[in-house]
């Protein structure tokens, strides 16, 4: 596209607009903090445990996701069955689901009066205002990005390849394991990047159904919004959130570095790409 | 809307160490018919045997699934694991130890002349190691049949005529029973000993070029 022509300057402008809009909020933080105040505010032991507990339950909730969702993504993206469109849709309504919602929707599901608290409390098991609470919450609204993109990757997987594989002596976990899964792994690591920046930076569903207790259930977007309430608190709410924005950045541009770093291993996949 | 609509009803009888062609136009369900040797499509009735083993009998609700079949196959484009190097391809249908599965699939490679391409990945190998690979990769497991989708297709015409007559030379000294889907007629004469022709689902003719077993070049 010529930039000279009257529809070229009129798509720069708009790209011009829409960079500038997604930046600069994202360096107007960092340019409104200075690195000792950043430290000082990090230093605050409340912020350091929320930072802690946004690590330690976003991990987790990761860890679920993937080991749940990577062959339940295989499963559905094999398999056509009646109703499979409505299955599709209805694990990624939580995708445009509003957050306070999932909350809810979580307490009616889970909490103590909802339709499985019952069953969960007979478990000995306690999620409202626990930490487990907040893993749940998590895995709720973040594995639908997951799922969406690890099951896209299968669907496009070459199905001559497990076939290959069948002939070749390997049973259904083997072709799952050494050929679905590295076919699909681009698909697979940008699911997760997705699924983790939405985990880290979860607030509705969290604070619906566990609660905001430091140390317990205030992950570090929670603890953003408390320190904004109080009084003199701004700082600190700015500090936590520039580390939060650099934890997400890190998510992204690890995500990055390890499609393009295994497009070099394997020449056909760039190729495809 | 299904491409094509007709029964595929035949019978077919290939011998050890013979070679059989499947010719015809596509969409004659020839390779629908490996397919169904291979045990990776499911016909609504049939039987598919080898020496004294039934793979597949639908009257008696028998099949043995593709995994256990050892029923080696090269595929139309291959199919070779772009993620996996040479030797890992041809390796991944080996049993035993690890280290010595290294040493087969190279010697394997060395076989078809490829052993110095033993680490390189799929995406960097012309079509004609590809073949070359996907070949070893069959044999890798002592398949007790082997068969051949289109094997030659993917080449460009320059190689093809040197990969058929290195194809032709390597398949006469196998020992199983070989079935071949080409739409080549020429293609057929020079691997096969047998050719079927194959339209509609159905052998319109069958003709010996050589008697099986007879393994002189022509």
């Amino acid at each position: 596209m010529r930039l000279r022509s009257g529809f070229g300057l009129l798509a720069l402008v708009a790209a011009t607009i829409a960079v500038a809009f997604l930046v600069l909020p994202v360096v107007a933080i960092f340019a409104d903090v200075s690195p000792g105040r950043l430290l000082d505010a990090l230093g605050e032991t409340s912020a350091r445990e929320a930072l802690w507990l946004s690590l330690r339950t976003s991990l987790l909730a990761m860890l679920i996701v993937v080991v749940i969702g990577t062959p339940a993504a295989y499963l559905l993206s094999l398999r056509r069955f009646r109703g499979r469109a409505l299955v599709l849709t209805a694990i990624e309504l939580p995708l445009v689901m509003p957050p306070a919602v999932a909350g809810i929707a979580l307490l009616a599901a889970l909490g103590p009066n909802g339709v499985l608290g019952g069953w969960i409390e007979d478990a000995g098991l306690e999620l409202v205002f626990q930490t487990a609470g907040v893993v749940v919450a998590l895995v709720f609204v973040s594995a639908p990005f997951f799922l969406r993109q690890a099951i896209a990757a299968f669907a496009a997987l070459d199905p001559r390849l497990p076939e290959a594989a069948r002939t070749l002596g390997a049973g259904p976990f083997r072709v799952f394991a050494t050929v679905a899964v590295p076919g699909a792994r681009q698909g697979i690591a940008s699911g997760l990047a997705l699924a983790w920046g939405r985990a880290l930076g979860e607030f509705g569903a969290t604070l619906l159904f566990a609660g905001s207790l430091e140390g317990v259930t205030q992950t570090a977007p929670l603890a953003i919004f408390s320190e904004f309430s109080r009084p003199g608190g701004f700082d600190a709410a700015l500090a936590l959130s520039a580390v939060l924005i650099v934890a997400s950045a890190l998510i992204l541009i690890g995500v990055k570095l390890l499609g393009a770093d295994r497009a070099i291993e394997d020449p056909a996949a760039e190729g495809a790409r | 809307m299904p491409l094509r609509e007709f029964e595929l009803s035949l019978e077919l009888a290939v011998e050890p160490g013979e070679r059989l062609a499947l010719a015809g136009p596509s969409g004659a369900g020839k390779t629908t018919l490996l397919r169904i040797v291979a045990g990776l499509t499911r016909p609504a009735s049939g039987r598919v045997a080898i020496d004294e083993e039934v793979w597949l009998d639908t009257a008696a609700r028998r099949e043995v699934p593709a995994e256990r079949r050892r029923c080696g196959v090269v595929f139309q484009d291959h199919a070779l694991f772009p993620t996996l190097s040479a030797w890992r391809n041809v390796a991944y249908g080996m049993g035993g130890q690890r280290r010595g599965r290294r040493e087969r699939a190279e010697e394997l490679l060395g076989r078809f002349g490829i052993a110095a391409l033993a680490e390189a990945h799929p995406g960097s190998l012309s079509g004609g190691e590809r073949q070359r690979v996907a070949l070893a990769r069959a044999l890798a497991t002592e398949p007790r049949a082997l068969l051949l989708d289109e094997p030659l297709s993917a080449l460009d015409p320059g190689t093809r005529r040197e990969a058929q007559r290195e194809l032709q030379r390597f398949l006469a000294e196998l020992p199983i029973p070989v079935l071949l889907v080409t739409h080549s007629r020429e293609e057929a004469a020079l691997l096969a000993d047998r050719v079927a022709v194959v339209e509609r689902g159905r052998i319109v003719s069958e003709e010996a070029l050589r008697p099986a077993g007879d393994h002189r070049d022509r």
